[in-house]
């Protein structure tokens, strides 16, 4: 099944005292899964002040700029992942070197 | 209705029950459907074994009644969808032979799989220790309920919520793999725990504190060579073998002056008897057990090991560091040596953060200062302790306490 991990800073952490242990290099991360057929597309995005939002209501178009709502945690990127269950997303995420600055939010696609 | 029939089929629902649902959940991906099935076909026993006789196994009867139903009421679902997902549990079971006697060798890992699902992880503590006692103990809705005190629709939605997050968030129905296995099981270890101690946290529910152990028993089957496992059931066990003579009349009683002949000798003898086989590294749930079972074997306070007890809060200490375990420790160092050795760990700690504003130190300075004859600088520790304690029943025991020196 798949899965989109939502990457995000934690800007209020103290990022002195990372402890990188069993993570990897965000570049070693993505050939391991890439090659290993887990990560099927992901990307960094542009922070939240370079977004622009859409919505509409009754049936007028707005079209905002910034994010749709404040929120504490900015997110920075996203990848796409093919697993089989969440222990097994849950596995790949924890590797990943943001799990450790920032956070990860796992959300499997609605089939 | 012969009472007969009915204790033949509580005896086969209490071995049964939890193998049949974890089995059904299994095959249909559906709890709420694996629950009701077997409720329904206990329902169906009643009726039928009184008038055809109990069936020569009833453990494989109730398991093939079971499995037909939840096929049923799959294959009157609309959907085809559904249908075909039938068609995937029909081949399933037809794989097992339902009208086989119960396999108990491969269906030992679904009630695994189905205590590791319920503890995950991903499932918020409230939900997991819900789904535990609903699923895996096999308690209803109503009892669940009462026992954490709030009302009935409450944790109907609770477990309604925990279940749909099951499958939403992809939560597999599988043992984790061996790498995750310690901490997936300490997972599993901290639930029941709760449990145990929700038995006697202030609202004090006895019936919570009765099921942690059957549920300790029940893990203890399914993973023998987990001596954490076992070791939590004997730490359950032995706390809770003390039970009747620590609170007499409403009032807490002290190790020391417990009266032991009103220890569960039943409990006591099974705690004894759950030992750690030997070349382990003794985990915190074995080493807090050990300290309890070294207390068991004593008869009184002064016959009590303490030099046993110092070195196994040493060794407790260096797993799982606690302010709270360093003053236990100082308390039996000055058992095992000298009230003044006690009272020099003691000060050791006297500025921990996590130490003030709480009652245990000066109590457990004001116990080391009375034993050394100090009965003045006691009594002004009791002092101290009395307005910072917790509870009124540990403020009533300080002030026994208290009125027993010969202080000002």
């Amino acid at each position: 099944m798949k899965f989109l991990m939502l990457v995000s800073l934690d800007p209020s952490r103290d990022r002195s005292d990372e402890d990188l242990t069993g993570t990897l290099e965000v570049e070693d991360w993505v050939t391991k899964y890439d090659d290993a057929g887990v990560r099927l597309l992901g990307s960094q995005v542009r922070m939240a002040e370079d977004a622009t939002s859409v919505t509409r209501r009754e049936g007028k178009l707005l079209v905002t700029d910034g994010p749709y709502a404040e929120t504490r945690e900015w997110i920075v990127g996203f990848d796409v992942l093919e697993c089989a269950d969440l222990d097994e997303a849950i596995k790949v995420a924890a590797e990943h070197p943001m799990a450790v600055g920032g956070r990860l939010e796992l959300r499997p696609f609605v089939d | 209705m012969g009472d007969d029939v009915r204790e033949t089929l509580a005896a086969a629902m209490a071995a049964e029950r939890l193998r049949i649902v974890a089995s059904l959940i299994r095959t249909t991906r559906d709890w709420d459907l694996a629950e009701d099935a077997v409720a329904d076909a206990a329902e169906r026993a009643l009726l039928t074994w009184p008038r055809d006789g109990v069936p020569r196994n009833p453990a494989a009867w109730l398991t093939t009644t079971a499995q037909r139903r939840a096929l049923d009421v799959i294959r009157r679902a609309s959907t085809e969808r559904v249908k075909l997902e039938a068609l995937g549990a029909q081949q399933e079971l037809d794989e097992q032979g339902g009208d086989q006697p119960v396999d108990h060798g491969v269906l030992t890992d679904d009630r695994l799989r189905l205590v590791f699902t319920c503890c995950h992880p991903a499932l918020a503590m409230e939900a997991r220790v819900a789904l535990t006692l609903k699923v895996v103990a096999g308690l209803s809705t109503g009892e669940v309920a009462r026992m954490f005190l709030v009302p009935e629709p409450t944790m109907g939605q609770r477990l309604l919520r925990a279940k749909k997050r099951i499958a939403n968030a992809a939560i597999p129905y599988k043992v984790p793999e061996a790498a995750d296995l310690p901490e997936r099981v300490d997972g599993v270890l901290a639930v029941v725990y709760l449990v145990f101690t929700q038995g006697y946290a202030g609202g004090a529910v006895p019936e919570l504190a009765e099921e942690a152990i059957r549920l300790g028993r029940l893990l203890r089957d399914l993973m023998p060579e987990e001596d954490e496992v076992t070791g939590l059931l004997a730490l359950m066990l032995a706390h809770h073998a003390r039970r009747d003579a620590r609170l007499v009349d409403g009032e807490l009683v002290t190790l020391e002056h417990q009266d032991r002949t009103r220890w569960d000798r039943a409990a006591v003898d099974e705690a004894l008897s759950l030992s750690m086989p030997p070349g382990r590294v003794p985990g915190p749930y074995r080493l807090q057990a050990e300290l309890a079972l070294t207390h068991l074997r004593a008869t009184d306070a002064a016959d009590t090991d303490w030099r046993r007890i110092v070195r196994l809060y040493d060794r407790l200490l260096h797993v799982q560091p606690s302010p709270v375990v360093s003053l236990n420790r100082a308390i039996a160092v000055g058992m095992a040596e000298s009230p003044a050795v006690g009272l020099l760990a003691l000060a050791d700690l006297a500025h921990h953060p996590a130490l003030q504003g709480l009652h245990l130190l000066p109590a457990a300075r004001a116990d080391l200062l009375a034993r050394a004859g100090r009965d003045a600088e006691a009594a002004a520790e009791l002092d101290r302790a009395l307005t910072l304690a917790p509870t009124e029943q540990e403020r009533r025991q300080l002030a026994r306490r208290r009125a027993e020196l010969a202080g000002p």
